[in-house]
């Protein structure tokens, strides 16, 4: 890496959120009410006990409270990060009830997480080999996820991936200033620990036929993301300087910018985190100008406000309701145009006579991936009408009974969190997808009662007490 | 602005705050910062006879609760480690140099006559306003024959308060220990023995706590440790116990009291006021913060004065005193109950928790509706106030009066008419 490199990623990609000293964290945690039957863990896909771990961190206990952390979220390491917490469990805490500063769980789950991954201490074996084999593809999140669990479970599993860095887009798509790449690396080496055969650079379909995945394994999870990027399907697009969001995304995150040139002005199209978080690092990786442009207004955009407000305190600048229609230049892009639109019964509309032109030297897409259709055919698996793997909500199973998936590839592309939440779940249901009627093994209760969330006590409605008439 | 001057057992200061007997008043050059400070008087860390003492290392240690350090606070450290004669000499100094703040000698020697007639012959000479014997130092002195020794047995405290009223010019306070099972005994018998007043309390007997790591006590000596004095903010109520059984006792109502125990503020000084301490003694909160916190204690105090129309301090000294009863003078016909005020509530349930767990089982949630705000099961509810207590919003879970429109009933009166209607009290109380 060249100075400048380094300078730009010393000064622009600072994390935003830094980890709590350990004198803070005691406050924090003290200012934690303890709620009983807490939103936060509620508000959390994984149900981690919020309150819990963060009286363990309160009582010093910091091994305990990463154990409760990872039993209810095996990624809860990168979540602590990558979470959209401010609309999850942060925003779920009762001091907003209070006008308050709620807690700031994601730093404390930092706190616990981070000092576990210090010592390098392993929070739980693998169960008992029980015989049965699992195949994992895909090793983002869902599938590390599901990998992880089965292993508890006494699988023996083996994980694939078509990449040969393992952590899907917690390695490759969580912008640096959010979650550095190592975050993701420990966390996946730790997990790989509980003896996870992988498979890496293996791509099912180009170097394992799929039909092989079933025969040798006893259930299979998908859990193997979106595909690339959508085609605009308009003219320029292969024109040099048109990248899309998540190699441009990559690029950075493997702080290799030189592939990338420089930019005066770029033009980002789309309206959705990826696109935000898209403006935000060209803008940090020196591009002058930035301005991200969507068909829709702004309140159709699916990027969380927080999100758009960090893009704006970069000086972004944002066009609405703007369509592109040609990307403009020879050999390489100089320039956009687009067509104004207006939003009818929900539908994007092009007004006639509002083409306009916008000079750029890049564009970056990030309209949204297309789904992995060929795996879903070469298993014969049913998709929706997006291309979506169906699966049972409360299984995760496919058409095939053998086939469960979780994640982006069922979801159509959430939060990492969700994709852990699915991978736990998809791992309990192959448990008893081959062990019907059988309790887990021990050691594995737990985490099982949090797939749903941890039911409170039931308390009878009018009292307890003996006198009652 | 009200008048903080204050007469303690005939000690006069210009406000009540005085340094208790510790580390804060070891020398001459630290008292004098103090009054500059603003503090009204000190009691000289314990004087005793040559050669002085040899102190432990370490000495101090403490507990942090939820965050808050110094909650408690204890000390293994004996007696002054200086000669008597540097101190006596410094006394005189002080005392020359600022003649309006109170100085008051601490002393603490065997149990001799010879030997308290000349400590206190010297102590009176040096110009000291008033004597506070110490019968309360817990650790170490006592294991001598000395301190809490004497105060744990009341014959001996007004043998030795004896001694010393045969000699002092000037006023004498008693310092009790807590380390008893009654402290009105050990009351009783300095004021039988002629002491113009007491000061309470002393610290409490304490182990600190054992260090998970290595298995040994915490704050040692080398890895062994030996009880210390407890205080600090913990040790406030068993302190104003202490000072309302002799505030209350028929036997020694009317002694003047300097109070000592766990105050931190201006309020805490208040309540040690109400309850009848014409004087307060601080030090845990002066060694969390020095002596710069009598800013706040003197304009505190000052301000609710003012607030409450008091011009002087002996117009609220021992005002709540009488406050305190046995329990078999309080009415079993008074009711009130937890009022919860859904505006206010933030949901977390923690009174729902605590009261279907721990109390009464009075307060419900309606899940069906999808609210967090708890309600009260008004007709079961006994008005315990944990609720109350427990929750974290000021103003939002309030306990309330219920009249109940009969004539107020004692278990004393109860009692002694044969307990007749009783059967209509547990009816009240039970269904």
């Amino acid at each position: 890496m060249d100075s400048s490199t380094r300078r730009v990623y010393a000064e622009n990609f600072k994390e935003l959120k830094s980890a709590l000293s350990p004198e803070d964290a005691l406050v924090e945690a003290n200012r934690c009410l303890w709620c009983y039957d807490a939103p936060c863990a509620k508000a959390c896909p994984t149900h981690i006990d919020i309150p819990r771990f963060i009286k363990q961190i309160a009582s010093g206990n910091l091994a305990g409270s990463a154990k409760t952390i990872l039993e209810a979220n095996a990624l809860g390491h990168s979540c602590a990060r990558a979470c959209p917490v401010e609309v999850l469990c942060e925003g779920a805490c009762v001091y907003h009830e209070w006008q308050e500063r709620p807690i700031e769980i994601a730093r404390l789950q930092r706190r616990a997480t981070d000092a576990l991954h210090q010592n390098g201490s392993r929070p739980f074996e693998p169960g008992p080999d029980n015989g049965r084999k699992a195949a994992v593809v895909g090793a983002g999140p869902a599938g590390l996820s599901c990998a992880a669990y089965l292993r508890r479970l006494g699988f023996a599993v083996t994980l694939f991936d078509r990449e040969k860095t393992p952590g899907g887009l917690n390695t490759h798509g969580i912008a640096e200033y959010k979650m550095t790449q190592r975050v993701s690396l420990d966390e996946v080496k730790r997990l790989l620990g509980l003896g996870i055969e992988s498979r890496l650079g293996k791509e099912i379909g180009r170097d394992i036929p799929a039909e092989k995945l079933l025969a040798d394994f006893d259930a299979v999870f998908l859990g193997c993301g979106l595909g690339a990027t959508r085609k605009l399907g308009i003219p320029g697009e292969g024109l040099r300087g048109v990248w899309d969001a998540l190699s441009f995304i990559r690029f950075v995150k493997e702080r290799n910018l030189k592939p990338l040139g420089k930019s005066r002005v770029t033009v980002v199209l789309g309206g959705g985190n990826t696109a935000v978080d898209t403006v935000t690092q060209s803008k940090r990786t020196g591009a002058e100008r930035v301005i991200l442009a969507y068909r829709r207004g702004r309140e159709d955009m699916g990027a969380y406000d927080f999100e758009v407000e960090l893009a704006k305190s970069d000086g972004a600048e944002f066009l609405w309701n703007a369509a592109p229609t040609k990307i403009l230049g020879k050999t390489k892009v100089e320039g956009i145009e687009f067509c104004r639109t207006q939003i009818r019964q929900g539908r994007v509309v092009a007004i006639p006579g509002s083409k306009f032109k916008l000079a750029c030297d890049r564009v970056v897409k990030a309209v949204g991936q297309e789904k992995n259709r060929s795996l879903a055919e070469s298993l014969g698996l049913k998709t929706d009408s997006d291309g979506r793997l169906k699966a049972d909500p409360e299984t995760l199973g496919t058409s095939n009974p053998k086939v469960f998936a979780g994640g982006d590839a069922v979801n159509g592309g959430a939060e990492v969190v969700n994709a852990a939440a699915d991978g736990k779940r998809a791992a309990w249901a192959i448990w008893r997808y081959l062990n019907p009627g059988l309790p887990p093994p021990p050691g594995n209760d737990y985490w099982v009662s949090t797939i749903e969330g941890r039911l409170v006590a039931p308390i009878p409605e009018r009292g307890g007490r003996g006198h009652h008439g | 602005m009200a008048d903080l001057s204050t007469d303690c057992a005939g000690i006069k200061s210009p406000n009540p705050f005085w340094l208790a007997s510790a580390p804060p008043t070891n020398s001459g050059e630290q008292i004098m910062r103090a009054f500059d400070y603003g503090w009204g008087g000190a009691v000289w860390k314990t004087l005793g006879f040559d050669p002085p003492v040899i102190n432990a290392t370490s000495r101090y240690g403490a507990i942090t609760i939820g965050g808050l350090k110094m909650a408690g606070f204890n000390n293994i450290e004996l007696i002054t480690d200086r000669p008597l004669e540097d101190n006596l000499r410094e006394v005189a100094q002080v005392k020359k140099r600022y003649p309006k703040n109170a100085v008051i000698v601490s002393l603490m020697v065997p149990c001799e006559k010879k030997a308290w007639h000349e400590i206190v012959e010297r102590s009176v000479d040096a110009g000291a306003d008033g004597l506070e014997l110490n019968f309360g130092c817990p650790h170490g002195m006592s294991e001598r024959g000395m301190g809490a020794a004497v105060g744990q047995v009341p014959d001996y405290v007004k043998m030795v308060t004896e001694y010393v009223k045969e000699k002092s010019t000037v006023p004498v306070l008693v310092k009790l220990t807590p380390n008893i099972t009654d402290v009105r005994y050990s009351a009783r018998a300095a004021r039988a023995g002629g002491a113009d007043g007491v000061s309470l309390i002393n610290t409490i007997n304490s182990i600190m706590g054992v260090d998970l790591e290595t298995m040994r006590p915490k704050f040692s000596v080398g890895g062994l440790a030996a009880h210390g004095g407890y205080c600090g903010p913990a040790v406030k109520p068993i302190a104003l116990h202490m000072l309302s059984s002799i505030a209350t006792d028929p036997e020694t109502r009317g002694l003047p009291m300097s109070g000592i125990g766990g105050i931190s503020n201006w309020a805490d000084a208040a309540e040690f006021m109400l309850l009848g301490a014409s004087s307060v003694q601080l030090c845990t909160a002066v060694m969390h913060y020095g002596y710069r916190i009598i800013e706040e204690l003197t304009s505190g105090l000052s301000d609710w004065m003012d607030g409450k129309g008091f011009k002087k301090v002996s117009d609220f000294v021992g005002m709540t005193a009488p406050s305190i009863v046995g329990w078999k003078k309080l009415n079993l016909h008074h009711k009130t109950v937890s009022r919860i005020h859904p505006e206010k509530c933030i949901g977390c349930q923690l009174c729902y928790i605590a009261c279907n767990d721990t109390a009464h089982q009075c307060i419900a949630v309606d899940r069906k509706n999808g609210s967090r705000v708890p309600y009260v099961i008004e007709e079961d509810c006994v008005g315990c106030n944990l609720c109350s207590l427990v929750c974290p919003v000021e103003g939002c879970i309030t306990m309330e009066e219920v009249k109940t429109g009969k004539q107020p009933l004692t278990w004393e009166q109860y009692t002694a008419a044969g307990m007749a209607g009783y059967g209509e009290v547990y009816k009240r109380m039970h269904s």
